[in-house]
């Protein structure tokens, strides 16, 4: 296995692992999001609850959890050592960067955006994962109760906002940039890739947004 | 039509690798509209020669943007802030009148600093001897035309053989990576008959003389491609990893 | 006087260069082993023979002044290579292109080499497409060709506008290949400052490495200069601003020989000068001239613009004057009729040293052809105009936007304003059919040398001439020598000769550091040019000469008691490399000029005005001229001439005619 320690070692190995990690938490928020918005149902909470109790049950989706945590380290800690190993590369740094012309500021972002997530993350993992799986909370009230009483708070509401446009703008160059970086670049089809990818980013980010926002003005019951 | 400027230059000078260099400020009056950038230098090196200052050092040969030794970061960007041209190419009339132009080196620590703004390249002639060949000696070839090529691959081919080296793509990139040039190598040789004998150790010889020579990771920003002289794309970057990553798992 | 031997081979031409390849001494390969050969240049020539001679087993060091190999001006050619392959099956044969470069080379050329250079012409091709080079292809598969000036068949291969950049890239690949396996060691930044001869044999050079400023002592059993031509003696040139003569200077003050120095291509179309600021010149492909028209007002310092003048006011003089062939005369015709013109006063632009090069013309003929190919009836003026510049850019398109891109002009609206420059030299270093020079051991290759082109070079046959040397001819060659130095076993650079050259060139280091003068080095560059470009260049004669001779003598003591040169000695110092460069260009334009006078004839590159028609042609004298001139340097100012006699066996020597 010497050979696949050695590639994925690579500076293009270390982009393959960030790209594969990357797709899959993207597939992952997919299902995160589809489940989160049957909130906007207005059914009381119902539909949501009943999902959060089968994700939160089922032996295949708690399997995937620990998957899914190994994954968001692994995206997290090559991002890290992609950061630190980049930032060698240029020991003395230009006095004028005009990068607006030649790139986008949020590609040129990643680190600090994934930086913003991780932080957002922490506070969202605390109110809510640890809320399910760590304290016995879900016995005095659900879910939906619990993100009722959270975005209550209007600092809370303009944190997560906060959180969802950091994820759009990652979503923005990561979801593309997993292609190209898999190699998957090609005249025909990168177009459609990127409008994907935009529309995806949009989406999921406003969709997840929406949810703090609808809460706080009381538009969910 | 011609035009004159007056400007001010803030120069990054260096003695040699082994001093800290500094930026220094220089006016120059009456430029041309019709001079290349390189020439409006040559206007303020004469001039330090008359003062009796050691004048600005540059790489630079053919003037005609091909050669790809001209390396000069201005304003922000390598080769300035025209698409598609190296700054011998760069034309006065793209500044205006009482404009503080910024010239810096490229900066990575693959090219480090010579003097002023030259930089050693050597790295990128590293990078080919590892494998940017097809290993033919010389007479061993057969008839040219008993090799059809579909015309599009050649043109594809020739479109990242098109590449002069100059090493924009590393000085354009937050990360100074070298994946641009390197991949429009094995590009061009992984496209074409001839070169898929060794594609595989070909792409797994290049990139770890790439990593080896210091260059960065890529973050898919697109600047190298954007300010690459020669219009390389982004496309390469993506072969090249196609080629390296079933190299990986697919050799024996 | 002496004689010169060419050691040419006996028997018929086309059999020569086969017997000799089979009768050549060889070496075998563990001798090879231990034979050190030193390569000067990078370029074409340098670096397909130093990857060739690599692969055959010699060790090999390759020395270069730029920062890499792949940056040699051979990477500037645009327009094709030449090869006899009769692809096109339209009537091509060895003989053929060796019939065409003999006649376009104005009959100055060696019959031996250029048939040579015309048989291993193909095995080029092949070599390169093996390598990668991405040539031009056809939507079968197959390879793509064009035509060229001076020949009536479609023999050039090519890439797009940038085959000497594809070709040379080609040869570097290789090249680096072999530094990769560790057979040539590569030293970059480094310039050539002295042969090492030792009891009169080439056995080594001494170089300086440019960003440290240190004097290195190189053996070789042999050494090979591959350093291009000496174009820019004029200051303003094609060439790259480094390309120079130093290094085939420092061999010709060893001993070696230098040949027709006066020979010297100006190229028809280049972009004009535009001021005192002008530091080189660029090339516009001779392709243009294909669908361009020429012209002049016809009145005297018109300075209306082009637009405004109407179409019975101009004077497309080269179709006036040569209604056979057009605008598409050779070079050297092109470029003399530009300058006649812009001499009597109907210059075009600011600088009035321009002609126009007019595309409105082929713009409409295009447009129309469209219309009638899309069934058009009665197309308006705008779209004939819209249909015929889509035309021309897909065919020109890369070639307007370089030249909007110096200029500010859009050569779609208002006509290309072009003018001649020196492009390349014919003249070189004196070689045998080995390639060798006068001094046993020292080879020249490509344009450093002067074998294959006479007094004028067809398009697309430099690249031609310099993979030929590279690849296909010293590689046997060198063995012709080489076989008789197996039992010398490497040399110290310890010894006498070495520190005795290295202390010279130390010494004139040294010297130049401290004139401690009034004038930057390209002050002097500039005058040597304008004395060379107006009396040595397209047109030359008796009296101009013998006072350039004496202008250039004066600029020399000028130079060495004026020149200022900043910074230091022992680091990077572009100015005290340009200043060494400079200073040989000083003799050389010296020699240029002798050479020049002695040539009492016109003939390609080379036109007296004693020596011309009543029309204003060039008029040969064969009786007395068909030699090759190979100066002998015998001290400052002091060269004798030795006459290479030229035999044509093969071909009868006939007048050009293009009217």
């Amino acid at each position: 296995m010497a050979w696949l320690a050695k590639s994925l070692n690579s500076s293009l190995g270390k982009k393959l692992l960030m790209a594969i990690t990357g797709l899959f938490l993207i597939s992952f928020l997919v299902i995160h999001c589809g489940l989160n918005a049957t909130i906007f149902l207005n059914d009381g909470g119902v539909s949501f609850n009943e999902g959060a109790e089968f994700m939160g049950t089922n032996p295949i989706i708690r399997t995937m959890e620990i998957v899914l945590f190994g994954g968001l380290l692994l995206h997290i800690f090559d991002g890290l050592r992609l950061w630190l190993d980049n930032k060698k590369k240029r020991p003395v740094a230009y006095a004028v960067v005009d990068g607006a012309a030649n790139s986008k500021w949020y590609s040129r972002s990643m680190g600090l955006l994934g930086t913003l997530l991780l932080l957002f993350l922490i506070i969202h993992l605390k109110h809510f994962w640890y809320f399910s799986r760590l304290t016995d909370g879900l016995e005095s009230r659900t879910l939906f109760a619990e993100m009722q009483s959270v975005f209550t708070n209007p600092w809370v509401v303009i944190v997560y906002v906060l959180g969802c446009i950091s994820l759009g703008y990652h979503l923005l160059h990561g979801f593309q940039s997993a292609f190209q970086t898999l190699g998957w670049n090609h005249p025909k089809y990168t177009p459609t890739i990127k409008m994907i990818g935009a529309i995806y980013a949009i989406v999921i980010s406003a969709v997840f947004a929406a949810m703090p926002i609808a809460f706080y003005f009381n538009l969910i019951h | 039509m011609e035009g004159h400027l007056n400007l001010t230059l803030k120069i990054w000078r260096q003695k040699n690798a082994n001093t800290a260099g500094k930026f220094e400020t220089y006016q120059v009056s009456g430029i041309s509209t019709d001079m290349s950038f390189l020439e409006m230098i040559d206007v303020l090196n004469n001039r330090l020669i008359q003062e009796g200052d050691d004048p600005v050092a540059f790489d630079h040969d053919c003037r005609e943007g091909i050669c790809g030794m001209c390396s000069m970061y201005i304003n922000g960007r390598p080769h300035g802030p025209n698409r598609g041209v190296t700054t011998c190419q760069l034309h006065m009339r793209s500044f205006q009148d009482g404009e503080t132009i910024t010239v810096e080196p490229w900066r990575a620590s693959a090219f480090p600093v010579i003097k002023d703004l030259v930089v050693n390249r050597s790295s990128f002639d590293r990078i080919i001897a590892a494998g940017g060949f097809i290993s033919v000696n010389t007479g061993n070839a057969q008839d040219a035309n008993n090799l059809p090529i579909a015309k599009d691959d050649a043109d594809e081919a020739f479109a990242a053989a098109a590449c002069i080296g100059c090493g924009a793509c590393v000085a354009a990139c937050k990360n100074a990576s070298a994946m641009l040039f390197t991949s429009a190598k094995i590009s061009q040789l992984a496209l074409l008959p001839q070169g898929k004998a060794e594609a595989s150790k070909r792409a797994q010889a290049m990139v770890a003389q790439m990593d080896e020579e210091g260059f960065g990771a890529c973050s898919n920003t697109g600047a190298c491609e954007a300010e690459c002289p020669k219009g390389i794309s982004l496309e390469n970057i993506a072969r090249m990893n196609r080629e390296y990553f079933s190299a990986t798992f697919s050799s024996k | 006087m002496t004689k010169l031997d060419a050691k040419i081979p006996e028997g018929n031409l086309a059999e020569k260069w086969t017997k000799f390849r089979s009768s050549v001494s060889l070496v075998n390969p563990a001798n090879k082993r231990s034979l050190e050969i030193i390569v000067v240049g990078s370029g074409l020539a340098g670096a397909s023979a130093a990857a060739s001679l690599a692969e055959l087993g010699y060790k090999v060091k390759v020395f270069c002044f730029q920062d890499s190999p792949r940056r040699a001006h051979s990477i500037a050619a645009q327009g094709g290579i030449n090869a006899a392959k009769n692809y096109q099956n339209d009537g091509d044969s060895v003989y053929r292109l060796f019939y065409d470069t003999i006649k376009g080379g104005d009959y100055r050329a060696r019959e031996a080499n250029v048939h040579r250079l015309a048989e291993v012409s193909g095995s080029i091709i092949d070599q390169c497409v093996a390598q990668g080079v991405p040539f031009a292809r056809e939507y079968g598969g197959l390879l793509s060709n064009r035509s060229f000036g001076g020949t009536q068949v479609q023999r050039t291969f090519y890439a797009a506008g940038q085959t000497g950049q594809q070709l040379l890239l080609g040869a570097y690949s290789a090249l680096q290949r072999q530094v990769g396996m560790g057979n040539v060691k590569l030293y970059t930044r480094h310039e050539m400052l002295d042969v090492v001869t030792i009891d009169g044999k080439a056995r080594g050079i001494i170089a300086r490495d440019s960003v440290t400023g240190a004097l290195e002592r190189h053996f070789g059993h042999a050494v090979l200069l591959c350093t291009g031509g000496y174009g820019n003696v004029f200051y303003l040139s094609t060439n790259a601003m480094g390309s120079n003569v130093t290094a085939a200077w420092k061999a010709h003050k060893k001993g070696a020989f230098f040949a027709n120095p006066c020979y010297t291509q100006i190229h028809p179309t280049c972009i004009p000068v535009s001021g005192d600021h002008q530091s080189k010149l660029t090339l516009m492909s001779e392709s243009l001239r294909n669908d361009g028209r020429i012209w002049v007002p016809k009145k005297q310092n018109d300075t209306r613009k082009a637009n405004e003048i109407a179409e019975d006011e101009r004077d497309y003089y080269l179709e006036r004057r040569y209604p056979a062939f057009g605008n598409l005369v050779p070079r050297d015709i092109a470029s003399r009729a530009a300058k006649e013109r812009c001499d009597a006063g109907y210059g075009v632009g600011a600088s009035k040293m321009a002609v126009y090069l007019d595309y409105a013309a082929a713009i409409i003929r295009y447009g129309k052809g469209e219309a009638n190919k899309n069934n058009m009836h009665n197309p308006s003026d705008d779209e004939i105009q819209a249909m015929g510049k889509a035309v021309v850019k897909e065919k020109y398109g890369n070639l307007f936007d370089m030249y909007k891109q110096i200029t500010g002009e859009d050569p779609y609206e208002v006509p290309m304003r072009i003018y001649p420059a020196v492009h390349y030299t014919m003249g070189g270093l004196w070689v045998d059919y080995n390639l060798m020079t006068t001094v046993p051991g020292l080879y020249a290759l490509g344009e450093a040398n002067f074998s294959d082109h006479g007094a004028n070079r067809l398009g697309a046959s430099a690249l031609m001439q310099g993979l030929a040397d590279g690849y296909f001819v010293i590689p046997y060659t060198i063995g012709a020598y080489l076989a008789s130095e197996i039992r010398t076993p490497a040399m110290s650079t310890d010894s006498e000769d070495f520190v005795a050259a290295e202390k010279a060139v130390r010494e004139r280091l040294e010297t130049l550091m401290n004139i401690k003068g009034n004038k930057p080095v390209d002050y002097f560059h500039k005058r040597l040019g304008k004395i060379m470009w107006d009396e040595c260049g397209m047109a030359r004669s008796e009296e101009g000469l013998k006072a350039s001779i004496k202008e250039i003598q004066a600029l020399q003591k000028e130079f060495w008691s004026d020149v200022k040169i900043p910074g230091e000695i022992d680091n990077l110092n572009p100015e005290l490399e340009k200043a060494g460069r400079v200073a040989d260009f000083l003799e050389l334009g010296e020699l240029m000029c002798i050479d020049a006078l002695d040539r009492n004839e016109s003939c390609g590159g080379h036109f007296r005005t004693e020596y011309q028609t009543e029309d204003g042609e060039a008029l040969r004298d064969d009786e007395n001229y068909a030699y090759v001139a190979a100066w002998e340097f015998a001290g400052p100012s002091k060269f004798n001439l030795h006459k290479e006699e030229l035999k044509y066996e093969n071909i009868k020597i006939a007048q050009r005619s293009y009217k």
